[in-house]
């Protein structure tokens, strides 16, 4: 089974030199139990664009879909037995990142 | 045939749990094992009055289900044609020894109180899946329409499909949060029970007091060693023993130095009692007491009395003070000053309570407790409008009344 942690910020900046670090820890971590899939940072939403290509011709819109206070400023995707293990491993990652982390399922298949 | 309705009215108080923890460890459901446990059930409805109760009623409830369930699937097959969507995650962990917690009603209590679920929706689930009480039962018990309350049980069903929430009992390392987190769902049924909110509903909700104290009863059962689930079974206990004596023939609450002690009920007063020295000798033992055993002892030292002038404020200001360091909440700030009232003097508390209004002023007991010290102590304007922001404020019919009362006798 596999969850999207999102990470959730209030504020633009990256994360500092500890944060880093403790982020590299747990992806080590992740990586050496087998819960590792994909993970990433991401850049600010003033950086976003969005396009909407359902009519005719692509709409390109600039910054991000919905302005908002608090936006998504990175993910993991991992895997994880159940819900409870996720949870153990967002609540770990929180702790690394320094941030508020969502935990959301992936449609099984 | 008085006897058979009997029969399935404690089989269904007894084994309903059983069979619903049973299925889902089977089938991995929640779902169908609801579905099929409630059509066993009406199967005994129907079969039993001829064909008699029968010696095991728990396993033939079991079987039925199980059969039940199996059609189910069955015929759900036939129709889709395709694989079963993904089932919960089942434990395959190898059983427990024996003596260790291994009931499956555990794994079904500790899913259906998951901190994922929403605080109503574990309620719900709880007394649904658990408690065995119908849609309709809950819904009226807290005054939501049924088909609100339907959705919030199916809903968080799905949740428990869709994320994964385990059928299992938690890790030794997680099992203290989570087993505190089983007993803040049932002290809140008991609390809607025992002081129950709405201008339409009686101030008393037996049937909620009634499940709560039930469902903990269970849990002790299964977890016989925890203090806590110990602590609030006998605080539940001795708060229901004096709900005889809380309401008054005109539906007004009596405050506790007020009630006829002669009504308190004796036996859950024992009990109560007996589990409150089991848990003083834990506590001799070195084994520090958590909030639902301090405050089922502050309930044993007003329950040792039999007159209310031989109360032990000391003791009760003492163990108010053990509970704020364990719980160091502007409630519990209160509770105490209204002993520290009797210990030491209205003038003394109410300085207290007055500290307290930055966080409590959107409270009725608040409002209530300040207007009872400053009567006390002769204010009367000021006591008046405190009754009236209490009352405010208040949900509860009897206590509103009370409150009334109390305001009025001022001059």
């Amino acid at each position: 089974m596999q969850y999207l942690l999102s990470v959730v910020h209030d504020e633009t900046g990256l994360a500092d030199l500890d944060e880093q670090a403790a982020i590299d820890v747990f992806n080590d971590r992740l990586q050496a139990d087998g819960n590792w899939v994909f993970a990433g940072g991401l850049g600010a939403p003033v950086n976003a664009t969005v396009i909407d290509n359902r009519g005719k011709e692509a709409v390109i819109t600039d910054g991000p879909f919905l302005e908002s206070k608090e936006y998504l400023a990175g993910f993991w995707i991992i895997e994880a037995p159940d819900l409870d293990v996720a949870l153990e491993l967002a609540a770990e990652g929180s702790k690394a990142c320094n941030r508020k982390v969502e935990v959301r399922p992936f449609l099984a298949e | 045939m008085a006897d058979v309705r009997e029969a399935v009215t404690r089989a269904h108080r007894e084994e309903w749990a059983r069979v619903v923890a049973a299925l889902t460890r089977r089938f991995g459901d929640l779902d169908i094992a609801e579905e099929a446990a409630a059509e066993a059930f009406a199967t005994a409805v129907e079969r039993w009055p001829a064909d008699g109760v029968p010696p095991n009623p728990g396993g033939w409830l079991t079987t039925t289900a199980n059969r039940k369930a199996i059609d189910r699937l069955r015929r759900e097959e036939k129709r889709d044609g395709k694989q079963q969507e993904a089932r919960m995650v089942l434990d395959d962990s190898p059983p427990e020894p024996p003596g260790a917690i291994d009931d499956d009603r555990l794994r079904l209590i500790f899913t259906c109180c998951h901190p994922a679920l929403a605080m109503e929706a574990r309620l719900a689930l709880t007394l649904r899946m658990v408690g065995g009480l119908t849609m309709p039962e809950i819904a009226r018990a807290f005054l939501v329409a049924e088909s609100a309350m339907g959705q919030r049980i199916t809903r968080a069903k799905a949740k428990i499909k869709a994320a994964r929430i385990p059928y299992r009992v938690p890790s030794a390392e997680d099992l203290p949060a989570r087993v505190s987190g089983v007993l803040a769902v049932l002290f809140l049924v008991f609390n809607e029970g025992y002081l129950a909110t709405g201008p339409d509903t009686g101030p008393v909700r037996h049937e909620l007091t009634a499940e709560a104290i039930r469902l903990t009863r269970l849990i002790r059962v299964l977890l016989p060693d925890d203090g806590e689930v110990a602590g609030l079974l006998a605080l539940m206990l001795l708060i229901e023993a004096r709900r005889p004596a809380r309401v008054s023939a005109g539906g007004e609450l009596v405050p506790l130095a007020e009630q006829d002690r002669g009504a308190w009920d004796a036996t859950l007063i024992d009990e109560g009692h007996r589990l409150v020295r089991e848990r003083l000798a834990a506590a001799a033992a070195g084994v520090a007491p958590g909030r639902y055993q301090i405050l089922a002892a502050i309930n044993a030292v007003h329950t040792s009395v039999r007159d209310v002038r031989d109360t032990d404020w000391t003791q009760v200001v003492a163990l108010y003070d053990q509970l704020a360091r364990v719980d160091p909440s502007p409630m519990v700030a209160l509770n105490r000053a209204i002993a520290v009232a009797e210990l030491d003097g209205p003038n003394v508390a109410l300085a207290v309570v007055n500290r307290l209004e930055n966080t409590l002023a959107g409270y009725h007991a608040y409002h209530a407790t300040r207007a009872e010290l400053l009567r006390r102590t002769g204010q009367d304007q000021q006591a008046r409008a405190a009754y009236d922001r209490a009352i405010d404020l208040a949900g509860n019919t009897a206590e509103t009344a009370y409150l009334t009362r109390r305001r009025d006798q001022l001059r």
